[in-house]
């Protein structure tokens, strides 16, 4: 008698791991997305967007570009969301990803302190106003942490055919936000997404934009899924879903509607732009 | 595994060919925990002292403190330090944060608690005749502080090597008040936490390997030195 009763408890509690684990594996998408996306607070947004139209729990963990992608060669996510066309072209063609397409796009500014020390202030040519920091030696805080706004930084001043180095130049290998905090207290330059510059700046009264505009600074945000054929236990169909949710009229709509503080700072495009 | 096994081989090529970005990172670490350390210690020992043999009200108040602030996160020291050195903050104007200094002040704050609560504890164990006999003798307060000082000497090195085994591992206040400034303020710790960001596992391996090779020849000589200690008496 004891014995049955014993039996059917562990029936029990094997029916309900067994169930336990069904609903579990009923997988999460598992994406990577950029720190700039989840700093100017679009990431929420989005992946609330997609779990009510689709249902589906997205786990999701901001990290700089080269990281992201870092990730999906290694098969630990599904699905990337980055800003670096090159590394993305790269990453496609090397096999890891599939379905590469563009999401959204905004742009970098060089932004300093409000005194502009170096005396940049309205140029609208990027490049002129790196060398122009650098001739000055203006204190300059960089990413340093191979992030899609780092690499846009080394493109700018490979452009002005320059490789800074000094003690006006920091190389600090952190996040966007922190970096920003940096220049406001190190009364520094540094070059900011304008979707993480738009969502700080209220707590950054030191510092405004010194230099925008310049189609250099165009800074493109594309999606990819990770090859399904590379790796067994990665959630394509799911990848998928999201890709074609993302570059949906909806999901356009959603990100061109984002604003903080009545600023618009992702503009859609489905568009693989320059 | 294939890729933590040729990353910790990669680590190992780094570290023996002498990579001068790699020993300059843990020339930094080194540097500013010690500093830290040094200016701690004397202070730490001097506060574990009067606690342990000072009478006064509200002493065991002062140790459950001392006892607490061992439990309190790196990053909370940090962010406590940030706010008072930024411009904003009271010491603003030392122009302090993101320097080395910065680090220093955080590491000091977390060294101190450490230094006392395991120093008041190593000179609890001490005879306190010693402490009788000493100045009964003659000798002077401060002699006979530091003879007792001597009677201990292994329990206070303990307290030496655990506090800055915890300074030297800590990433929190590092990051949050150095801000991993590459050549200034880029140590061990914040180089491991940019090398993962970045997905360069080897230099993270091999900063890792310096930090344990450094903590096990730490605490070797202690056992070592405790043994000559134990022989003598």
């Amino acid at each position: 008698m004891n014995c049955s009763w014993l039996w059917r408890i562990c029936c029990g509690f094997a029916g309900v791991v067994l169930l336990a684990g069904g609903i579990v594996s009923a997988d999460p998408l598992r994406l990577a997305a950029t720190t700039s996306i989840e700093d100017s607070g679009l990431l929420a947004k989005v992946l609330l967007g997609f779990t009510e139209e689709t249902g589906v729990e997205i786990q999701a963990i901001a990290v700089g570009t080269g990281k992201a992608l870092e990730l999906g060669e290694a098969g630990d996510v599904d699905v990337v969301l980055v800003h670096a066309p090159a590394l993305e072209r790269a990453f496609v063609e090397a096999g890891h990803g599939v379905d590469h397409r563009a999401v959204m796009y905004n742009d970098f500014v060089i932004v300093g302190p409000n005194s502009d020390p170096a005396g940049i202030r309205g140029q609208t040519n990027a490049v002129e106003a790196l060398a122009r920091l650098a001739k000055e030696r203006a204190t300059f805080v960089s990413r340093g942490d191979e992030s899609g706004t780092h690499l846009k930084e080394r493109e700018l001043w490979k452009t002005a055919s320059m490789l800074p180095h000094g003690r006006w130049y920091r190389e600090a290998g952190q996040g966007m936000g922190r970096i920003l905090q940096m220049a406001e207290e190190l009364d520094a330059y540094t070059l900011a997404d304008r979707g993480t510059w738009l969502a700080m700046k209220s707590r950054l009264s030191n510092l405004s934009i010194a230099v925008e505009g310049d189609s250099r600074l165009f800074n493109r945000y594309g999606v990819i899924a990770v090859n399904p054929a590379k790796y067994a236990g990665i959630g394509y169909p799911m990848a998928k879903r999201f890709i074609d949710w993302l570059t949906s009229p909806n999901a356009q709509r959603l990100i061109g509607d984002f604003t903080v503080d009545g600023e618009v700072l992702f503009h859609p495009t489905t568009q693989d732009l320059p | 595994m294939l890729s933590l096994w040729s990353a910790t081989a990669d680590a190992f090529r780094l570290l023996l060919s002498g990579d001068p970005g790699l020993w300059e990172i843990v020339g930094i670490s080194f540097g500013v925990s010690l500093k830290a350390l040094i200016c701690a210690t004397i202070p730490a020992f001097v506060c574990a002292f009067a606690l342990a043999f000072g009478r006064f009200p509200g002493r065991r108040l002062v140790i459950a403190l001392f006892n607490t602030l061992l439990a309190v996160p790196a990053v909370v020291i940090g962010l406590t330090v940030y706010l008072c050195l930024s411009r904003s903050g009271p010491f603003g104007e030392l122009r302090l944060l993101f320097t080395q200094g910065a680090m220093i002040i955080g590491q000091f704050l977390m060294a101190f608690p450490v230094l006392v609560a395991l120093g008041h504890t190593a000179l609890q164990s001490a005879d306190v005749r010693a402490w009788e006999t000493a100045r009964t003798l003659g000798a002077s307060r401060f002699k006979a502080a530091r003879t007792l000082m001597y009677e201990v000497r292994f329990g206070l090195m303990a307290a030496f090597v655990v506090a800055f085994g915890r300074i030297i591992a800590e990433v929190g206040s590092a990051l949050m008040v150095g801000g991993n400034i590459l050549h200034s303020t880029r140590n061990i710790t914040t180089a491991i936490a940019l090398e993962t960001s970045k997905g360069d596992f080897a230099q993270g391996i091999a900063l890792g390997l310096v930090l344990l090779s450094l903590s096990l020849v730490l605490n070797i000589s202690l056992i070592w030195l405790q043994g000559r200690g134990s022989l003598r008496t």
